[in-house]
């Protein structure tokens, strides 16, 4: 077993499926000559060449709309947008056309399209280069969505949205990219699949239900209630959240009885409304206490360290929404 | 109200590097007259039917607008990438769409090709390179330009052509298309179907730049304007594109002036232009010239007369078909979300 960085996991799936399949390609900013602005498709163009390896103008909805119209025909393009918050660029491209083809089509179209570049706060980015867009995402039927947390995920997930005949939003944390983590060796395959949360850690008083670097912060925080409190928190990390593996959540719930879902965008109409809003819905009988959920408060991200920090459902938010469900 | 300034469907001088001549030989232009007069009878018919009720929803016909998919079928392969707008029955019935399942679909019956999903504004057969109406001005531009680059990606000779309106030029990611197209020598035609109006309002309120085919030439790309009415122009300048995308030599602008006889859509009042003006446009309109050049080539009336009774008994079995079919099964709302 070796150990990676979650950059290093994504660029070796990105390499692996353009080894074994021609038909994958990759176009962006900055994604060629020079790499990728967080250095995540680093040699790529060295290797692939600039056939496969496509730097673009700053022209978001043009490639966004070409890399659609590829994936029509045939082609897995993977898309990086530098950072998230330019969704809304070529929004349109992305959710009236890419989500919705397959079914305005009545099927008789496929758009096998991976989006994928890094979101959310920490780093002091400010209000358009920081926000967590998964929760509009499931918004919208037709595109799946996926955020890992570690290297191992990441790269097994990465592979299986390019293998996806589907439109999958692949979502990387700026806060994960350099953290590291357990590998299998580079010869060996594996694949982690799309709609399947995994539990990160055991716990028998508290559920929580939470992905991409709020994961990293629940399990910083379990540790600590652990040791401070005693309280013994289950944290089911969902890694996909389109599709929702509600199973899994509800599965935990019937051993913990308490629910928090933890997320880092907004908490207004977020993911994590709809979680508890299906734990009363499809289990209400399993739950102890009212479930709750955690995401951004309804503010943009300021820039100011101590000002995000007390937005963003980070350890401390997390510890004291947990404390006052346990009270 | 302002008055339009209306030029009939001339070029302006300096643009027109074609001009009509006799490219196609007179067999080849009876089948094209006869999909010609075929293209326009269900246009009718499903305006009739959008009158009586049987249509929901926003139907844009595109009753003058003929000529540019006449030529453009004639010019192209069956296997090169189309996409178009939501007016856009003319070019996918001009590449062989059955009408049966066409007028299904715009009446959402079980039979449409896409199972009565997408309708009127979402016309496809991948089968016949028909990769799909849109109903977003604009967002099939980019696609089409995807496609041709995934034939350049292959290394496959496959081109790619896109129509789109007047109005579409006024939409950035146009131009992010444009820019991106000719930078990579994409294997693209760009087809401007300029009728002058997006919607009810004339482009000459709109627009700061007169002629539509100079936007692009700011991008350094090959550009011209023509009688989007007749289809030897159209064909010739198409043929022409086609062998330029395929060459290598990468992609080209076509503006082809036109002029849509029917409202913008179903049910459109069409207040904002007189019927002056509709009349003086008919001079021109794709039919009426098709017909005169065939006339004039010495072919009997009586066999276009006979081409037209065929074309009317199978356009009325079409519509008597579509009214006939069933709806959809009601699992069919959940199905095609995603591929599975
Ligand atoms: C992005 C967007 N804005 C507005 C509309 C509404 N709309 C539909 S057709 C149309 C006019 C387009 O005009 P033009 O491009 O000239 O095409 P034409 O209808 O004349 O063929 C408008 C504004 C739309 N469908 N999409
Ligand atoms: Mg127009």
């Amino acid at each position: 077993m070796r150990k990676t960085t979650y950059i290093q996991a994504i660029n070796e799936a990105m390499r692996d499926e353009m080894r074994r399949d021609e038909s994958v390609f990759l176009i962006g900013e900055d994604i060629g000559h020079y790499g990728g602005l967080f250095r995540v498709t680093r040699n790529m163009m060295e290797e692939f060449g600039e056939r496969r390896v496509i730097d673009t103008p700053i022209s978001e909805q043009g490639f966004m709309g070409m890399a659609v119209g590829a994936a029509m025909v045939g082609l897995r393009p993977i898309v990086e947008l530098m950072y998230m918050d330019f969704f809304l660029v070529c929004a349109d491209q992305i959710f009236n056309q890419a989500a919705k083809m397959h079914y305005m089509t009545g099927g008789l179209v496929n758009v096998p399209l991976v989006i994928r570049g890094q979101q959310g706060g920490g780093k002091r980015y400010g209000s358009q280069h920081s926000a967590s867009v998964e929760s509009t995402f499931a918004q919208f039927p037709g595109i799946k969505v996926v955020a890992p947390a570690t290297p191992y995920d990441a790269k097994g997930l990465l592979i299986s949205a390019i293998r996806d005949d589907n439109p999958v939003l692949f979502l990387e944390h700026k806060m994960l990219y350099f953290t590291r983590g357990d590998m299998p060796d580079a010869e060996e395959q594996y694949t982690v699949p799309i709609g399947k949360a995994d539990i990160k850690r055991e716990g028998r008083d508290l559920t929580i239900a939470t992905f991409s670097y709020s994961l990293l912060q629940t399990l910083e925080a379990a540790e600590e209630l652990k040791a401070e409190q005693g309280i013994d928190i289950e944290v089911v990390d969902l890694r996909s959240i389109t599709p929702l593996d509600m199973e899994s959540v509800l599965m935990s719930v019937a051993k913990t009885g308490r629910l928090l879902a933890v997320h880092e965008s907004q908490s207004n109409a977020g993911i994590g409304a709809e979680i508890v809003a299906r734990a009363y819905e499809e289990a209400p009988y399993l739950l102890k206490a009212p479930a709750r959920r955690l995401g951004m408060a309804p503010a943009p991200i300021p820039v100011s360290k101590p000002l995000e920090e007390e937005l963003l459902p980070w350890k401390k938010n997390i510890k004291a929404a947990v404390l006052e469900m346990m009270r | 109200m302002a008055e339009p300034s209306l030029k009939a469907s001339v070029p302006s001088a300096d643009a027109a590097v074609t001009e009509s001549a006799a490219v196609l030989a007179t067999e080849q232009l009876l089948p094209m007259y006869r999909m010609m007069f075929l293209i326009r009878r269900v246009e009718e018919s499903l305006l009739e039917l959008a009158e009586s009720g049987k249509i929901g929803g926003a139907m844009h016909t595109a009753i003058g607008h003929e000529g540019a998919a006449i030529g453009m079928a004639a010019a192209l392969r069956k296997d090169d990438y189309l996409t178009c707008t939501y007016r856009g029955h003319h070019h996918s019935l001009a590449r062989g769409m059955d009408p049966q399942r066409a007028i299904c679909e715009v009446l959402g019956k079980a039979p449409g090709f896409a199972k009565g999903k997408g309708g009127s504004m979402h016309f496809l057969d991948p089968s016949l390179g028909l990769m799909g109406a849109n109903g977003i001005v604009g967002a099939q531009v980019p696609h089409a330009a995807g496609m041709a680059l995934a034939s350049k990606i292959r290394g496959e000779d496959r081109i790619a052509i896109t129509f789109f309106g007047d109005g579409a030029l006024y939409q950035g990611l146009m131009h992010e298309t444009f820019n991106m197209a000719q930078k990579w020598k994409l294997p693209v035609i760009f087809y401007c179907e300029n009728n002058r109006y997006s919607e009810m309002t004339p482009i000459s309120r709109t627009s700061s730049v007169d002629e539509i085919y100079q936007f692009v030439r700011a991008y350094g790309m090959e550009s011209i304007q023509i009688d989007g009415n007749d289809v030897e122009v159209v064909y010739e300048a198409v043929a022409k594109a086609a062998e330029r995308a395929r060459a290598g030599e990468g992609p080209t602008f076509i503006e082809g002036i036109t002029y849509r006889l029917s409202g913008h859509m179903a049910g459109d009042l069409e207040t904002y232009r007189s019927s002056e003006e509709i009349e003086m446009q008919r001079a021109y309109e794709p039919l009426t010239q098709l017909h005169q050049k065939l006339i004039d080539r010495g072919v009997p009336e009586e066999d276009l007369n006979q081409l037209r009774a065929e074309v009317e008994e199978e356009v009325q079995a079409a519509v008597e078909y579509a009214l006939e079919a069933p709806w959809p099964d009601l699992a069919e709302a959940y199905t095609d979300v995603y591929q599975v």
